[in-house]
């Protein structure tokens, strides 16, 4: 068998050096607000966070959030979020679309983790399309089914929808109240 | 050069201003206009002298600036390598009240350390270290493992390589096992005497995504070495080397297809190859063929699991201790009746001496909830009742994982 064993080591290492590198950026900014909003090209605005908005922050994400503020852009009802949350170790990339109070869409843009990349396809992220905030902790209204060994990637991506849509609130003023009044 | 230009023009304005004057009533008077310029001559002087201490200033600023910067780049350098290395852990603590007059007992089960190190976005290192059972030592219950310590890199966009000690691409919790991830206190007895989970070997492997949801595994690695005799004899999970001078005389191979392209759901088919695995020890090559699949499938707050695997071993010496077939397979359903509270059931059936005529399966029932305080902290109790085996017993647990 000491034939096989050096015949597949070599497979693989030959395999392993005939790939291209490249890391997960899967869409620009430019490319999610052009999606987003079509010919639609008004500047970005910022919402300053106060006191209330940074608790409801940490609430979502167990942590502070680092900033002041937070940019978005807005077209009406319809709001687009571009926001960080880590899976692991490293901060992913998405971008979040909010009508009224309901998510239209959520995109990874960029990946930086070493596994749990699968939240990038549609049969995850097609789960948050309609989903809107419930409840005094900011929830989402239905759950989302997860994806084994992508765990903290899907909680990385709820957070984030649950904070986009928190956000949007605050800018469209489509709650009765803000969550933590 | 701006100062005389500036005086000239004044003076000149005066001038014409008191050529003008000279034949209006309320007249300005040399004099006075002497005083005013003494007057903004002084000031003129004190500007400067708070212009020259607003640059002393300045330069004493940037000079502070400066050092903190100089100061701050040793700190970065810190900073960045402690970017670039991550700390993580899980632990479970146990209580175990044992039916059938086994002695009762409570144990800290796991401590585990995880260290990861990024060499560079594609480059990392991995490891974990584990300490079972508190205390390791001569006459000590516990051991001190490294159960994982690799480089893994990732040569292509959705593919990587990883060469060293890994754990191997079998079962449902052979790779993750962090307490708060499963139901149970113990770990299921089909993956532990099957598998046997915790399971790692030291070799290279490649992983990788080829379509939506589809994702291979493949590996080259170290193999078992079981006792040919006595009682543990072909025990597959006594056959682990565990990399620690371990025979290499015979390698294995493992490959597994997975797929999870719908939300929730998990199939997976693994098989394995083993040259030997007695490492040339017996009279005859013992190889073997592991299969295994499972799938795990979550729809909201129900979800349900189930996994089989089994070996085939050749050679007439595990056919004689009725090791030549060994399988099992469980099925598991939960339910998470509130966020922080999830109930289950387990089936589980083994026989680790399937090839004998002995009647040798055990089967087990588990009931049992979790509790999760936060995320990563649980509670967990059980119960679980053997039929043709003496693990009947109670158990109460706390694992936490970050």
């Amino acid at each position: 068998m000491r034939w096989t064993r050096t015949l597949l080591v070599s497979i693989a290492l030959v395999l392993a050096t005939s790939f291209a590198m490249a890391k997960g950026v899967y869409l620009s900014p430019q490319e999610f607000l052009q999606q987003s909003f079509g010919s639609f090209s008004q500047g970005s605005q910022a919402l300053w966070l106060d006191d209330a908005d940074k608790q409801q922050a940490k609430a979502i994400f167990h942590r502070d959030y680092v900033g002041f503020r937070v940019r978005y852009w807005q077209d009406g009802q319809k709001t687009a979020w571009i926001l960080n949350d880590i899976g692991k170790t490293r901060p992913i990339t998405f971008g979040v679309v909010v009508t009224g109070d309901q998510i239209e869409n959520v995109t990874v843009l960029e990946f930086r983790e070493s596994r749990g990349s699968e939240i990038r396809h549609p049969f995850f992220t097609e789960q948050f399309v309609g989903l809107t905030l419930a409840g005094e902790g900011a929830d989402l209204n239905d759950s989302v089914d997860g994806i084994t060994g992508a765990t903290l990637s899907v909680r990385a991506a709820t957070r984030v929808a649950r904070f986009a849509l928190y956000l949007s609130t605050r800018v469209t003023g489509n709650t009765q109240a803000r969550l933590d009044e | 050069m701006k100062r005389p230009l500036i005086t000239m023009s004044i003076v000149g304005l005066l001038a014409l201003f008191a050529g003008f004057a000279h034949s209006a009533e309320d007249e300005v008077t040399m004099a006075e206009i002497m005083i005013l310029l003494k007057a903004q001559q002084a000031e003129i002087e004190q500007l400067k002298q708070q212009l020259a201490n607003t640059n002393q200033k300045v330069e004493a600023t940037a000079g502070a600036v400066e050092t903190v910067a100089s100061t701050t780049e040793s700190y970065a350098k810190v900073a960045d390598w402690a970017d670039k290395t991550h700390l993580g852990g899980y632990g479970e603590l146990h209580y175990n009240d044992k039916e059938n007059g086994k002695t009762d007992e409570v144990d800290n089960h796991r401590f585990v350390v995880f260290v990861e190190h990024e060499f560079s976005d594609e480059v990392r290192f991995v490891s974990e270290v584990e300490l079972e059972h508190s205390i390791s030592g001569e006459g000590q219950n516990g051991e001190v493992e490294v159960e994982q310590a690799y480089i893994e890199w990732d040569f292509a966009k959705h593919h990587s390589a990883t060469f060293g000690q890994f754990l191997l691409p079998v079962g449902i919790i052979n790779e993750t096992h962090e307490p708060d991830s499963f139901y149970g206190v113990e770990r299921n007895p089909v993956e532990k005497n099957i598998i046997p989970a915790t399971w790692w070997e030291a070799g290279v492997k490649l992983h990788g995504e080829i379509a939506t949801g589809l994702s291979y595994d493949f590996a080259v690695h170290s193999g078992l070495e079981t006792d040919i005799n006595g009682s543990k004899a072909f025990d597959i999970r006594g056959g682990r080397e565990k990399v620690s001078k371990a025979s290499a005389e015979d390698f294995a191979y493992t490959g597994r297809i997975k797929y999870t392209g719908v939300a929730g759901l998990e199939l997976a088919l693994a098989v394995q190859y083993q040259e030997d695995i007695a490492q040339g020890l017996g009279a005859d090559e013992a190889n073997a063929l592991f299969w295994e699949s499972h799938f795990v499938y979550q729809t909201g707050d129900f979800a349900l699991r189930g996994l089989y695997a089994s070996w085939d071993i050749d050679g007439d010496e595990a056919e004689f201790f009725g090791r030549d077939e060994q399988d099992g397979w469980y099925i598991e359903p939960s339910y998470r009746l509130t966020p922080k509270l999830g109930f289950f059931a387990r089936y589980s059936e083994w026989d680790v001496e399937a090839g004998g005529s002995a009647d040798t399966e055990i089967e087990q029932i588990d009931l049992g909830l979790n509790y999760w305080l936060v995320e990563n902290v649980v509670f967990k109790m059980d119960w679980a009742d053997q039929s043709n085996g003496d693990g009947d017993s109670f158990n109460l647990g706390l694992g936490w994982s970050f």
